[in-house]
């Protein structure tokens, strides 16, 4: 292994660790909105709602999510949507996570005691009342774990948009074999920063959970 | 009796297929206190949830003095009917259903606040009012999981007090608990019985509702079999499923 190599690229690499980094958290917060929206939808009174969530779903999870980002960024500037490679690969993310994240919180809010509900309704509250402040709290402490191994895939999917050039941490990887030829050293280098960067998210998540769990 | 207070009129039920209430009557009077006993399956639970509208009629009408439960109304209106008519009606499950994310006071005060518009002053006055009434002031701030079972049920029933109901609804309130657990709920209920709080108890302790329970009403397979004070219906049932059941019942329990 040739430890000198690694360390007068390495910065290169943090920067793109960067990239990466900034990639997640876009992604991870729109695919939170969209998982939100889906959850809503998937559990709406209206059947409209609840075909368009299970459509979403199903689409999104039912083909890969590199035909997804090339549809958006290659196909997309045919239809008339024009994005740049980051712009593209947060969105083409974010709205695929949603779809895993849509039912993560939908398992979680079902998983909440029936009795629950039924205890706030007969007190007089109306359903959305019920759902604020019965349901949901109790259903965002069933969800953090299952939405922490969302975000771990998450964090390793962005390296999906090499694929469209985006600059990010295994692009960054494979540009430098172009110019050493040590690709073993490039992406034992990325691997490490990717394992760095799950390792601490991973840490943040358990905080967050044994915080909840502790009423 | 004078005027009804709880009236169900031909009362039905059906899931599905299934009929689970056949074409039931009950007029309950203001204060009265009436149990309803009966085997597994007998409908007494569907019974009880339809007077809330907690699980809707087939057919047939529910009354709370001159305002009826489960009227015709379009979804949007009906939606806002029930849950003004529900503040009144105060219900107690098996499974006491506190919330476990909030401590006994949010228990309590959650829908006083949020339904009744009162100040967090007035709501926790109410709190503490309440659970003087039911011996656990001093649990105010702990959550339902640092209690037993026995407390737990008696915050549910403060809970369902602080709505100031017009009648309360038990279904079967003592029967998840361990036995040593029964006795400081049924005081609790004894004593809303003293204070004449119109109940309608579903239970399987007929010890109980003997010495509590003005009435009481046997129900098997969706019908009301034989109603009638407690001394009667336990002592001198007219019908044979009626003596069947308190003969097995009796016997399950000694
Ligand atoms: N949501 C439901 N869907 C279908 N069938 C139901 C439902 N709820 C109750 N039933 C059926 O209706 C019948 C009456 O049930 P109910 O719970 O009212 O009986 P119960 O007298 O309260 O019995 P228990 O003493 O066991 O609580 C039973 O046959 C039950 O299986
Ligand atoms: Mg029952």
């Amino acid at each position: 292994m040739d430890f000198d190599l690694i360390l007068r690229v390495y910065p290169f690499f943090l920067e793109a660790a960067w990239v990466t980094i900034q990639l997640s958290v876009y992604s991870i917060a729109l695919g939170l909105a969209c998982g939100a929206l889906g959850a809503a939808a998937r559990l709406s009174r209206s059947k409209p709602a609840r075909a368009a969530g299970a459509v979403y779903v199903s689409v999104i999870r039912g083909t890969p999510a590199l035909i997804q980002l090339f549809i958006l960024y290659f196909g997309g500037p045919q239809i008339g949507i024009q994005l740049d490679a980051f712009e593209a690969g947060v969105i083409g993310l974010g709205v695929n996570i949603g779809a895993y994240m849509t039912e993560t919180m939908r398992g979680a809010i079902i998983a909440v005691d029936k009795g629950q509900g039924e205890a706030a309704r007969t007190l007089g509250m109306s359903r959305a009342q019920a759902m604020r402040k019965v349901i949901l709290p109790q259903a965002a402490r069933l969800m953090i774990r299952p939405l922490g191994v969302n975000i771990n895939a998450q964090i390793k999917g962005t390296a999906l948009v090499a694929a469209i050039s985006v600059v990010e941490l295994t692009y960054t990887a494979q540009r430098y074999i172009g110019s050493t030829y040590k690709p073993f050293e490039m992406f034992f280098l990325a691997g490490v920063i990717y394992l760095v960067i799950i390792y601490a998210t991973g840490l943040g998540i358990s905080y967050l959970d044994r915080k909840a769990a502790l009423r | 009796m004078s005027k009804p207070f709880v009236d169900i009129r031909h009362a039905a039920k059906k899931f599905g297929e299934l009929e689970v209430l056949h074409d039931i009557s009950m007029q309950i009077g203001k204060g009265e206190i009436v149990a309803i006993i009966g085997p597994s399956g007998s409908g007494k639970s569907t019974l009880l949830r339809a007077i809330n509208d907690l699980d809707p009629l087939s057919s047939g009408e529910v009354w709370l003095e001159d305002m009826q439960v489960n009227k015709a109304l379009p979804p949007r209106q009906y939606e806002k009917h029930i849950n003004q008519v529900r503040q009144d009606i105060g219900m107690v499950f098996q499974h006491f259903n506190l919330f476990p994310h909030l401590t006994v006071r949010g228990n309590i005060t959650l829908a006083p606040k949020m339904l009744k518009g009162i100040s967090d002053a007035e709501a926790n006055a109410l709190a503490e009012e309440q659970l003087k009434r039911v011996g656990l002031l001093e649990r105010i701030d702990y959550y339902p999981s640092q209690l037993s079972g026995g407390q737990k049920q008696r915050v549910a029933i403060a809970r369902a007090l602080a709505m100031k109901p017009k009648v309360m609804l038990f279904d079967e309130a003592t029967s998840a608990l361990d036995p040593e657990l029964v006795e400081e709920v049924n005081q609790v209920m004894k004593q809303l019985a003293e204070e004449h709080m119109t109940m309608i108890i579903v239970t399987h302790e007929m010890g109980f509702a003997e010495s509590v329970c003005d009435r009481v009403v046997f129900m098997d397979g969706g019908y009301v079999v034989e109603e009638g004070p407690p001394e009667v219906l336990f002592r001198n049932p007219s019908h044979e499923r009626t003596r069947n059941f308190l003969r097995k019942h009796l016997q399950g329990q000694s």
